[in-house]
């Protein structure tokens, strides 16, 4: 069931206008042995009704759960304005904005969504965002090396940002001669150590990522490992919630000199979770270092009668103008789910944003409080955390999240799966969303699982 | 008017509080944040009308022609975004277990085979969270495989000179040099020039077919043999794969890798500059490398395959394993086409291409190739009018906007000069297309008649021709606080 809306006579007469015979006549320059015939491996065509009968029985299949896991992606409410809004079809069918008098809604948008970045992280200026957080921190690294002095080329990353981050990103940059070096974490308080840090050779180091909260949600020692790494001429690179920036310090104030660029994922603001994506990346950065920027950038300017407006700028960074020397592939931004984290953040402003983290924290705090008075449940790091805590089992987590999940609950995050010496090991996290008789819910059958598990043996509740 | 223009202080979307919570008297005081973040301070109407008047600022498929060539602007189905928000799909979360995803996995493998089936390639990942990073993850396996054979002294990549800017820009993020071929006068790859330049040294050659030329390859056979005669391997960038849809595999032609842009031929939407989607398929010999995770099937479930089972892969290119959203839209939109849809797609685009071009061959528009058939798109040079008038092809754009038509890609291809690449798609009627044709020869009439106000264009638009150089020498990036 295509969309195009010829009739017969349409067809008839645009051939002959072109002056062919038939459609067919009009791939005569394709050798006859490459063309194929029908293509078979691909069902018939349905009509719209069909399709979405069948989508909406898979959706049912996979039903809705209790949500407790976080792990880089995060459960909160999405005003009802702002989907309506983002696909309007002038948002949702329009491209990137290179005719820029005919995209001033874009353009303006991305513009004002640069100006809510950049104050949220504290830098200077902000992309149009990138693809998500993980590339986004490819990007960086990337970046930094780039803008490094003496061809530095080593990077450090802690052990304590997201597993999937650093797998990306070692993806990423791993064809250029870049070296990603591990930093280790305190294993009783859960956050890098920077004596450990402050061991490296700093000769050829380009930069030091500093994730905030980290992976297992505990609170960094930003300032000591900012200063550290400008103590030793190498950029710091924030990874941060940007959610959790209205009520912790921005990377734009760490240390004496604060980060010199900031990444992270706008999923909270507005995205749906929907299994990975799309979600977008955002990157903010100090100044001067503008010009090494990788993706879109949005600026202000005049037009011939002296009337402000919007246009892509220095776009002479990107690839349709550098091509092998632009200082990234990158063609698209995120575009829709940046229209989403600016409808968003404009919705929440900065109260409203500051009570979705106070709320996040204080229903984690909740849980962890109900979790760990269950026996044999107990918190892994005694750093502070944000809006995510590690707690270890007396059990086998991936048989518990199973019978969790048969009660409709998914658990939290197997941390066992990242680092095998945290087997025992359980991410958890409560947003917004969740109520007291959710957190309740949660404890009660966690704890009877776990007093089951004390009195049979495990296979007796497989599901 | 900027969305801060209208903040005041203690001004708040109530509805959107979730009240007071416990001060966190748990965290260190020298981490927390001290000035709150310089956010707008509006109501919820004051952000629903301000970004709902934004929107009325754009140009956009559903108001608008919009022929962007190389893009494929076509109309976006509905029900795609219906699916894609369906409230199970919307709410999952992505480190759920395969249990809880069943009738979405089983949407993704289908959408992996169906791309299958119409590439004739041996293995898909829908990893890739655009275009250019499906080019990155097809000339990272391309890397991947040499280096697997122990083969590291290929250090190039071979790109047309007609090529979009990602394909040399991707085949440096991969560690390579680029070496630029020239295109013939008939707008095809230069063979002698393409024999001359493989060797030990050649790791693969980037081809987008049909061309950024809007004609097909006529000797894509002979290109790919005498690449992989050299020990290449062979790209194909599959940006204008909606021209050859259920016409032509890539797989049939010998291709190594090829990826596709879901935004452009599955209809997914552009959203203003993104989420595209950018499967890869691949060759038997490069099935190993392919970026995770991959949806598998075993006797009727489904899941997500990583990079413990598939040690070989070039890894992973995003947290969570794609743009699972853009693809359930891709998804719709394949099962809605099936397989005669799919050639229906090629059939019609095609037919509006040249249609296109004819009405404007015969209008005495100067077409870069006349002699070629048009794929899906051609190049209309305006080399004439600029040497008669002064208009460039930026002020014919520009003008354009002012009739109500979004204007074509201009100035690229970079091979023809004052061109006009245009894409009209299979999903617009011909009473639309002869609307922009009686546009074309308007503007021109006006170019020759009064340069002046060609050149000044647009007049009708929210903004008239705004200064390039001063927003790129007077950089303002982001509000400071001044209104305007």
């Amino acid at each position: 069931m295509p969309f195009f809306p010829h009739t017969q006579q349409d067809v008839a007469e645009m051939l002959a206008r072109i002056g062919v015979p038939s459609i067919d006549a009009l791939f005569d320059e394709i050798p006859r042995a490459l063309q194929c015939a029908e293509l078979s491996g691909l069902p018939a065509g349905l009509n719209e009704m069909a399709v979405v009968r069948l989508a909406q029985a898979r959706a049912q299949q996979d039903g809705f759960y209790a949500n407790f896991i976080g792990a880089g992606a995060y459960e909160h409410h999405i005003p009802a304005a702002i989907w309506p809004i983002v696909t309007r079809g002038e948002f949702y069918s329009a491209y990137t904005p290179y005719q820029a008098e005919a995209s001033q809604g874009t353009l303006q948008l991305l513009y004002e969504y640069q100006s809510m970045m950049a104050g949220l992280t504290g830098l200077e200026v902000s992309n149009a965002s990138l693809y998500d957080g993980a590339s986004a921190l490819a990007e960086a690294i990337l970046m930094a090396v780039r803008a490094a002095r003496g061809g530095a080329r080593r990077v450090l990353v802690p052990a304590t940002v997201h597993p999937r981050y650093r797998a990306v990103a070692r993806a990423i940059v791993a064809h250029q001669g870049i070296e990603l070096v591990e930093l280790p974490y305190c294993s009783e308080r859960g956050h890098s150590l920077a004596e450990a840090l402050e061991r490296q050779d700093p000769t050829g180091l380009a930069a030091v990522v500093v994730p905030q909260p980290n992976f297992f949600g505990v609170l960094e020692p930003v300032d000591r490992l900012t200063d550290w790494a400008h103590a030793h001429a190498c950029r710091v690179i924030a990874v941060v919630n940007p959610v959790s920036l209205a009520l912790l310090k921005p990377p734009g104030q760490w240390g004496e000199k604060g980060a010199d660029i900031c990444v992270g994922d706008g999923q909270p603001l507005g995205v749906p979770l929907s299994s990975g994506g799309p979600y977008f990346g955002f990157m903010t950065a100090r100044m001067e270092l503008v010009r090494q920027m990788p993706g879109r950038i949005v600026g202000r300017t005049v037009d011939l009668e002296g009337k402000p407006g919007f246009a892509l700028t220095l776009q002479a960074r990107e690839q349709h103008i550098r091509r092998a020397k632009a200082t990234s592939n990158i063609c698209t931004n995120q575009g829709l789910l940046v229209t989403a984290a600016t409808l968003y953040l404009a919705l929440l402003g900065p109260q409203g944003l500051k009570e979705v983290a106070l709320a996040c924290h204080a229903r984690t705090r909740d849980l962890v409080a109900r979790l760990t008075a269950i026996e044999g449940v107990a918190r892994v790091f005694s750093g502070p955390y944000f809006h995510e805590a590690a707690l270890r089992l007396p059990a086998k987590v991936p048989e518990v999240l199973r019978a969790l999940r048969a009660q409709g609950i998914l658990g939290g995050y197997d941390l066992g799966r990242d680092y095998p010496e945290l087997a025992d090991a359980l991410l958890v996290c409560a947003t917004e969303t969740k109520t007291e008789d959710d957190l309740n819910d949660y404890a009660q059958k966690l704890a009877r699982i776990l007093s089951r598990r004390r009195e049979a043996p495990p296979c007796a509740y497989k599901s | 008017m900027l969305i801060f223009d209208l903040s005041r202080p203690g001004r708040r979307a109530a509805a959107q509080s979730v009240g007071p919570a416990l001060a966190p008297d748990d965290l260190p005081a020298e981490l927390l944040r001290q000035a709150p973040p310089p956010l707008p301070e509006v109501s919820e109407l004051d952000a629903v009308r301000h970004y709902t008047r934004l929107s009325q600022r754009n140009f956009s498929i559903d108001t608008h022609f919009y022929p962007l060539g190389s893009c494929t602007m076509k109309y976006n189905p509905r029900a795609c975004n219906a699916v894609a928000l369906l409230p199970q799909f919307a709410a999952r979360h992505p480190l759920a277990d395969a249990d809880t995803g069943q009738g979405l996995l089983a949407c993704l493998y289908e959408l992996q085979e169906m791309l299958k089936a119409v590439t004739g390639m041996a293995g898909v990942s829908l990893a890739p969270m655009a275009g250019a990073q499906g080019e990155f993850a097809g000339v990272a396996m391309i890397r991947a495989y040499h280096h697997a054979r122990g083969d590291r002294a290929r250090s190039e990549i071979i790109v047309p000179d007609a090529a979009h800017g990602t394909n040399p820009a991707t085949a440096m993020m991969c560690g390579y040099s680029v070496r630029e071929i020239p295109t013939d006068r008939d707008g095809n790859v230069d063979l002698d020039a393409l024999r001359a330049a493989v060797g030990p040294h050649t790791a693969g050659l980037m081809l987008t077919n049909p061309s950024t030329l809007g004609v097909f390859e006529q000797r894509i056979v002979e290109i790919q043999a005498i690449v992989h005669e050299a020990g290449g391997l062979t790209y194909y960038d599959g940006a204008n794969l909606n021209a050859i849809l259920g016409r032509v595999r890539p797989g049939d032609m010998g291709f190594d890798v090829i990826h596709m842009n879901l935004h452009k031929t599955f209809s997914t939407p552009h959203g203003g500059g993104g989420p595209g989607a950018g499967p890869v398929g691949v060759s038997e010999r490069l099935l190993p490398y392919l970026p995770v995770p991959i949806v598998v099937e075993e006797s009727g479930y489904y899941r997500l395959v990583g990079e413990e089972e598939r040690p070989q892969s070039i890894g992973r290119l995003s947290a969570f394993g794609g743009n699972m959203g853009v693809l359930l839209r891709a998804w719709t939109y394949a099962r809605m086409l099936g397989r005669e849809g799919m050639r229906q797609v090629a059939d019609y685009a095609a037919l509006n291409a040249n249609y296109l071009a004819a009405e404007l061959k015969r209008a005495g528009f100067d077409l870069a190739y006349p002699e070629r058939r048009a794929s899906h798109e051609f190049i209309v040079t305006l080399k004439r009018l600029k040497e008669a008038t002064g208009v460039t092809a930026m002020d014919f754009a520009k003008r354009l906007l002012d009739y109500g038509f979004h204007a074509p890609t201009t100035y690229f291809p970079l091979l023809v000069p004052e061109c006009l690449l245009i894409e009209p798609t299979e999903t617009e009627s011909k009473a639309t297309l002869d609307a922009f044709v009686a546009a074309m020869i308007k503007v021109r009439e006006e170019a020759m008649r009064e340069p002046q106000l060609v050149k000044t264009a647009p007049h009708n638009l929210p903004v008239r021709r705004l200064d390039d150089v001063r927003a790129a020498r007077e950089l303002d990036l982001v509000w400071r606080g001044q209104s305007s």
